[in-house]
């Protein structure tokens, strides 16, 4: 459903092709005023998220608004893909809500079904464009750290179910994010069924994303990078090792779990049939054995709810992707900037050279007027001042290179403190509530037992 | 002393229920008490072999004394349960521990196996002991009082080798015949025992896989809380937190093991002993056919043979006393294992499913704070540890008790 009012095309333009790693000015500065005038409602901190709400902000002759984001089903579809191949996949629906400032209604706005590709294409997008923001990463392509009963099937029920769930968050994370949400393509994304695709691909994202190579070979070589990005790498290091270590144990403790309530389970067989040829011991076999089925089947819900909590931690499993992606565009930039300065630094010095007459580095030009004759005093002027030309443009160069640099750290500071809270407040609560769950499967296991108990002193 | 822990109840006759309420404030009506510990590995060259203690204490007057020591060897008991059954062949002898435990045993002097042993022997006693006929067996009281040498020189009186197994070969023939003839009430119990058999050994399987995997289940949690307490070196903010979970975790470990501990003390030796006591009770039932079959032999010989009638007659008569009494016997002494069996199994079971409650039990209760921030709300949870409390979160304003307070 496209329904753009006329004034919101001017508001919302893709960012701008050139330099990246500017945010877009125009949209700066939009976003300068409006988060003047509307900090009580937009406190972006992802506490909306945690409350079910994602805030869009939209502007149109009636002020700003809330919207409310859900992925509400997931269908499995069969269709054809690029090699006219049948192939089977899930689609899900998102829809979104405007929620009225007056009466608090919220009214269906747009509906339209999204495949996780197309979820990939727009994380991959806001990637290249927004690369000083750490970028909310996406439920996992495959599952991992399944345990026996999981099944790695990406068909699975349940495996859909959690992915309908992670690809919400994704939703809202970027809709609660002071910067992200503003996007034109996300807003597209939400509203724009057909075409999007199309849309995405126009703005030529893929063509500015920095290649892999060149961004490891700045790793290696830059020399003066940022301290607090250093160390935010070795931190994101840090925190996926541990994140997946102990997503690999919880699994293998999840197994033996279920072990040991399972196989309480087969004692409710037994007592059953065993209480077919006992008397007086007979009925409290047979109640008992009950109890055991009724512990044995428990842990499938305890498990299920554990499983939540891992998808909270794999969340930020993630998020170290995407926090080693803003310190390795600092390299890159750093570098860049540190290969333009040593440039500019051996133009200065071949021009004052050629100025003076002394030749203290190598050049082919210098090799070659040795071997094969002088130059002219007119050619050495004309070098000169091409060399001073470049060295000027060079000068230009490298401030403004500065200038971004310096840019791009404190923006990407500053959401690297904003992440750094959400992470603080996310992880501690899903800390918290997994502990709340241990508590509730012992309360759980006492009543259970206690049953059992009184069955047993009874038979 | 350190007395056996365990003591069956008395058997539910109308005599001995009276003789309980009469005695009921005076100590047990038990006057032979017997321990079996200090196993020993005796070393010779021809063998390795272990011997346990025997202590006896009683006040019996047939007992030359009142306070008896020896030292026997497996081989002992074996030979004592086979003059038990041969002298009462249709009562319901205790079961011996097996002789080896067939899977994963690479040494039988491996601690944990010599153990399990020497308190199923000791059990093997106390319930020849407390069993109302077999207390009074004469090879019993050999057993608990003699001399090595005295022993051996008593166990060479018995018929020898060759004539015991001569017996078992004609045995086994005789037992097929009596399955035949087998009276109603038998039938049902031979019914039951075979059901009871089959339901015991998957509870014995059961129970053993349970304790595999609990102690799986620790062991994946030792390892699991310390990835914790890694973690907090890196979260400034988290540390609490985190190293709560972490000692959570780790009690939640030690509690396992103790549940275990339980487990391989309450519940599996007493299932196991039911397990013996089932292959027992096939053979009780095997020995009534054939003692049954014996006479069925002779009555059918007599309705064929006409000579010989007077000896048969009078081979018949005393084979249908010998029949009596060992069905009488075995009824009598199946209702007292059919008590003892309902009781132990039921004391097992509570025992266990207390342990499981205790385990649950273990951690502390939680006690939760909510309470308003600016934007939104945070969580905070206080471990309530008695006198002590770890805190997992911040804030401790409005402390909420989650078990009185909706959620």
């Amino acid at each position: 459903m496209e329904q753009a009012p006329p004034d919101l095309e001017r508001q919302w333009q893709p960012a701008p092709l050139e330099p990246l790693g500017h945010a877009d000015a125009g949209l700066q500065a939009a976003v300068g005023e409006e988060a003047e005038g509307s900090r009580d409602e937009v406190p972006g901190d992802g506490t909306e998220h945690a409350l079910g709400l994602g805030v869009l902000m939209t502007e149109n002759n009636f002020g700003l608004k809330k919207i409310e984001i859900s992925v509400s089903e997931a269908e499995k579809r069969t269709g054809r893909n690029a090699m006219n191949m049948q192939e089977t996949y899930t689609a899900y629906l998102i829809e979104t809500r405007s929620v009225e400032h007056t009466d608090g209604q919220s009214v269906l706005t747009d509906s339209l079904w999204r495949r996780y590709s197309e979820f990939e294409l727009l994380r991959n997008y806001l990637l290249v464009y927004y690369p000083h923001i750490v970028v909310p990463p996406l439920p996992e392509k495959r599952a991992e750290f399944v345990w026996h009963k999981l099944s790695a099937d990406n068909m699975d029920p349940d495996f859909v179910e959690r992915r309908r769930i992670g690809l919400e968050n994704f939703l809202l994370r970027v809709a609660s994010h002071p910067i992200l949400c503003r996007d034109k393509i996300f807003y597209l994304f939400l509203t724009q069924e057909g075409n999007w695709k199309e849309t995405v691909n126009e703005t030529g994202f893929q063509l500015k994303a920095d290649s892999r190579l060149k961004a490891l070979n700045a790793t290696f070589r830059v020399k003066n990078p940022d301290k607090r990005f250093t160390e935010l790498k070795h931190y994101s290091d840090e925190l996926q090792s541990v994140i997946s270590h102990l997503l690999r144990v919880r699994a293998r403790v999840a197994d033996r779990l279920y072990g040991v309530y399972k196989v309480h389970g087969n004692y409710g067989r037994v007592f059953s049939e065993w209480s077919a040829i006992e008397k007086e011991m007979g009925d409290g076999l047979q109640s008992a054995g009950h109890h055991m089925d009724v512990y044995a089947s428990s842990i499938d819900d305890i498990l299920e709810d554990e499983e939540h909590y891992a998808d909270q931690l794999k969340e930020y499993l993630f998020y170290a992707e995407a926090l080693r992606a803003v310190c390795r565009k600092h390299e890159l930039m750093q570098y860049d900037l540190e290969m333009a300065a040593q440039d500019l630094a051996s133009k200065k010095q071949q021009c004052e050279e050629l100025a003076t007459g002394t030749v203290r580095t190598f050049s082919l030009k210098g090799m070659t007027t040795k071997l094969f004759g002088q130059e002219t005093p007119e050619q050495r002027e004309a070098r000169i001042k091409v060399l001073e030309e470049q060295i000027n443009e060079g000068e230009q160069q490298l401030k403004s290179k500065n200038l971004e640099g310096r840019e791009f750290v404190k923006n990407a500071w500053a959401d690297i403190e904003r992440f750094k809270e959400q992470k603080n407040h996310d992880l501690k609560e899903a800390l918290i509530s997994y502990a709340v769950m241990q508590i509730s499967m012992c309360k759980k296991g006492i009543q259970v037992w206690t049953n059992a108990k009184e069955c047993f002193s009874k038979m | 002393m350190d007395m056996n822990s365990f003591s069956p109840m008395m058997p539910t006759s109308p005599l001995s229920m009276i003789n309980q309420i009469k005695f009921e404030d005076e100590p047990d009506l038990k006057d032979l008490f017997i321990t079996v510990d200090e196993p020993e590995s005796h070393v010779t060259t021809i063998e390795t072999f272990i011997t346990y203690r025997i202590i006896t204490k009683t006040s019996r007057g047939e007992f030359d004394s009142s306070e008896f020591e020896v030292r026997r060897r497996y081989q002992d008991f074996l030979w004592l349960k086979g003059k038990l059954e041969e002298a009462h062949p249709t009562l319901i002898i205790p079961p011996l521990p097996e002789k080896f435990i067939v899977k994963g045993m690479v040494e039988r002097f491996n601690d944990d196996f010599i153990e399990t042993r020497r308190k199923a022997l000791h059990k093997f006693l106390n319930r020849i002991a407390d069993h109302p006929t077999l207390t009074f067996n004469e090879d019993f009281k050999v057993f608990l009082t003699a001399q090595a040498w005295e022993l051996s020189s008593h166990k060479k009186q018995g018929p020898g080798l060759l004539s015991r197994m001569g017996q078992t070969v004609r045995a086994v023939a005789l037992s097929m015949r009596g399955v035949k003839s087998r009276p109603e009430e038998f039938m049902e119990m031979n019914n039951f025992i075979e059901v009871f058999s089959q339901k015991i050994n998957l509870i014995d399987k059961i129970s053993q896989r349970i304790y595999k995997e609990e102690r799986e289940y620790s062991d994946e949690m030792k390892e699991y809380g310390p990835i914790h307490i890694l973690w907090s070196a890196s979260e400034e903010d988290l540390v609490d937190t985190l190293k709560g979970i972490a000692s959570c975790i780790d009690k939640c470990s030690k509690a396992t093991e103790k549940r275990m501990c339980g487990l391989s003390e309450a519940l599996l030796p007493v299932v196991h002993e039911y397990v013996l006591y089932s292959e027992m009770l096939m053979g009780v039932m095997k020995r009534r056919d054939q003692i049954q079959a014996e006479l069925d032999s002779k009555v059918e010989a007599l309705t064929y043979k006409k000579a010989d009638t007077d000896l048969l007659t009078e081979e018949i008569g005393k084979l249908e006393d010998k029949v009596e009494c060992a069905n009488n016997a075995l009824k009598a002494d199946w209702e007292r294992w059919r008590h003892n069996m309902q009781n132990d199994i039921k004391s097992a079971f509570t025992d266990m499913a207390e342990e499981n409650i205790q385990y649950y039990e273990q951690f502390p209760t939680l006690g939760i704070n909510v309470c308003r921030k600016r934007q939104g709300f945070c969580l905070a949870c206080w471990w309530e540890k008695g006198a002590g409390q770890i805190a997992l979160g911040t804030d401790t304003e409005g402390f909420i008790n989650p078990f009185t307070a909706e959620s």
